[in-house]
């Protein structure tokens, strides 16, 4: 029922279990891959080709070439090799890291602003009926546009911002896109959160004449936590995406969203080398997740659940 | 659960949390001697389309320093908004309420009443000793004030071992206990509540009852008790008020006193007073029956 009705030895062993479990899945995902590489038409099958015409029919089952498909062995040996053929190159799995490492930067920047600006719109909407009719709409609509229409707009804005010593960088594009889909899940679940309190707490408050703020950080905001910890967790997902798919669109070099681009020019040569960035971006997304399942950790006092007397 | 003990000082004596005008318990010396009173009190809510609906008319109440007082009346006579007025939590669109002299607004501020509702309200992230503390807190009270303040309440509704334990782990009669103990935590002089054994089992239910009771005579305060029970009324009340709905009014008022609250124990449930006690707040609810509302009392719980 309650994290105290586990013992820690329990708890141990569960996770223990979590780690084996995770490393199983893992394994059956290459062993599939393997399979299907093993028992797959070389050429993938094709329904109705014509003679002679390329690009002809429709691909019902992919390729198993080790051009499409890759060996999973030679996938990690590619990662330890170096990343080119010229003198004192790193190995590819550094390239990787370093990349996925400035990604990662980045998310957490953007996750950041995106967290404080969606908070911010929340505590607006909250102490404001007529700011929540007027800005909740947009924050819903904000997300329906495409973000290959916005990147080229945010860096073309960011360019013309020039001040003194400061002058827009692409990275900041590259935030600003990421937070800019990191602040909805948490401006729309934060404001669900503060508004969650029942009407008996609000009284209560009301009958120890506390003020809204002192109502805002002993009442409201604790109250948030159930609701804010899964808005936090789909933002720190949209901030990776964000990250990869803006280093891409504003053409950001460094983070691994160029690195897929780069490395996926090569694989017609070297088939095992597109897979490493998509792993480090696999691993970006990972870390992310496990940061916030971390946060929520630290949050867990404020996660229990009133049960009704 | 701890058994009455007069020999304990009140918490009034001791532990003083330096709240301004608080006074100590049961004495007259304050200018008001009476805890509530409300003067020609009317809240019409205003309903879909202009439509009106009073739920509260002609009230005309008083409440005593130290005085035990239940209202009493079917679903909808608008007992529990009477005491929302009390508590400043609604304005009465007529008439004037006065809690010890001062408007409602401003007992409300100077804390002059603790309040419990049908629900325990405890706030389920913090223990029971924090959510006793969270008005002493609110209110600036230092640490070492609170502590002893907390240490004293729980002692007093008997959960001195459940301080570290968090409200989902505790029944629904500790709950409500932990609530009665956070109402208490400023020494109010008025206590205001809501059904607040409502939601609780019928024998939790009758010793919370003799509980309120033991902690009224150690505290002095004076009690506006909202219920649908009418044994619970006469057990616990000095005075009965009877209300009745479509519009919500006082139609009678029965007195009961059944002796001294520190001297009223279970026995008194199967004492001759407590049957003539409730047979006349039976009959004064079933007169209000018999006025133009007909079949108002049929919510009445006679439990």
């Amino acid at each position: 029922m309650t994290a105290a009705a586990i013992t820690p030895r329990a708890k141990r062993a569960h996770r223990w279990r979590a780690v084996v479990w995770g490393v199983v899945g893992v394994l059956a995902l290459a062993a599939l891959w393997e399979l299907y590489k093993l028992v797959g038409p070389a050429d993938g099958w094709l329904v109705g080709a014509q003679e002679g015409v390329t690009g002809s029919g429709i691909r019902l089952l992919p390729r198993t070439s080790d051009q499409a498909m890759p060996h999973t062995w030679d996938m990690v040996a590619r990662v330890i090799e170096p990343v080119t053929r010229a003198q004192g190159a790193l190995p590819l799995g550094v390239v990787v890291l370093l990349a996925a490492l400035t990604s990662l930067g980045i998310a957490a920047l953007g996750w950041l602003v995106g967290v404080v600006v969606g908070f911010a719109l929340a505590l607006l909407m909250l102490g404001f009926r007529i700011a929540e009719r007027a800005v909740l709409p947009f924050v819903i609509l904000s997300q329906t546009v495409p973000l290959i229409a916005l990147a080229p707009l945010i860096r073309n804005w960011g360019s013309r911002l020039e001040f003194g010593a400061f002058s827009w960088e692409s990275w900041m594009s590259v935030v600003v896109i990421a937070s800019y889909l990191a602040f909805f899940p948490v401006a729309v679940g934060a404001l669900r959160g503060l508004q969650s309190p029942d009407a008996a707490h609000l009284d209560l408050m009301r009958s120890y004449a506390a003020g809204w703020w002192t109502t805002l950080f002993r009442l409201r905001m604790p109250a948030s936590v159930p609701f804010l910890v899964p808005a936090l967790r789909l933002a720190a997902a949209n901030a990776v995406v964000g990250t990869v798919v803006a280093e891409i669109s504003v053409g950001f070099t460094g983070g691994i969203g160029r690195l897929i681009l780069e490395t996926a020019v090569a694989a017609s040569s070297d088939p095992a080398k597109p897979w490493a960035p998509i792993l480090g971006a696999v691993l970006l997304g990972l870390v992310a997740a496990g940061f916030v399942a971390l946060l929520a950790a630290f949050l867990s006092p404020f996660r229990r659940q009133e049960t009704v007397a | 659960m701890s058994s009455p003990s007069p020999s304990t000082p009140a918490p009034e004596q001791t532990g003083a949390t330096g709240m301004a005008g608080t006074a100590p318990a049961g004495a007259a010396t304050d200018a008001a001697t009476e805890a509530v009173v409300a003067r020609g009190v009317e809240r019409v809510f205003a309903g879909a389309k202009g439509a009106e609906v009073t739920a509260l008319t002609g009230i005309e109440l008083t409440v005593r320093a130290g005085e035990f007082v239940s209202l009493i009346g079917p679903s909808g006579c608008g007992k529990s908004t009477l005491l929302r007025l009390i508590a400043d939590l609604d304005t009465p669109t007529a008439g004037e309420i006065r809690v010890f002299g001062k408007t409602a607004a401003q007992a409300r501020i100077d804390q002059s009443y603790g309040i419990a509702f049908q629900q325990a309200g405890l706030l389920p992230w913090r223990t029971v000793a924090a959510n006793i503390e969270l008005p002493l807190q609110l209110h600036g009270a230092d640490g070492a004030t609170r502590r002893a303040r907390v240490a004293e309440l729980l002692d007093l509704v008997g959960l001195a071992d459940f301080a570290k334990h968090y409200p989902d782990q505790l029944s629904g009669g500790m709950q409500q206990r932990v609530a009665i103990a956070r109402s208490l935590a400023e020494q109010p002089r008025l206590l205001l509540m809501d059904e607040p054994f409502g939601a609780l089992d019928e024998m939790t239910r009758e010793r919370m009852q003799t509980e309120l009771l033991r902690i009224r005579a150690e505290t002095g305060a004076a009690v506006v008790f909202v219920t649908h029970s009418i044994p619970e009324a006469v057990y616990l009340s000095d005075r009965v008020v009877v209300m009745s709905p479509r519009p919500g009014r006082i139609t009678d008022e029965v007195d009961v006193r059944l002796g001294d609250a520190a001297d009223r124990g279970e026995d008194l449930r199967e004492d001759a007073a407590f049957f003539a006690g409730v047979t006349a707040v039976r009959e004064a609810l079933h007169g209000a029956e018999s006025a133009p509302a007909a079949g108002a009392a049929r919510g009445v719980d006679v439990r």
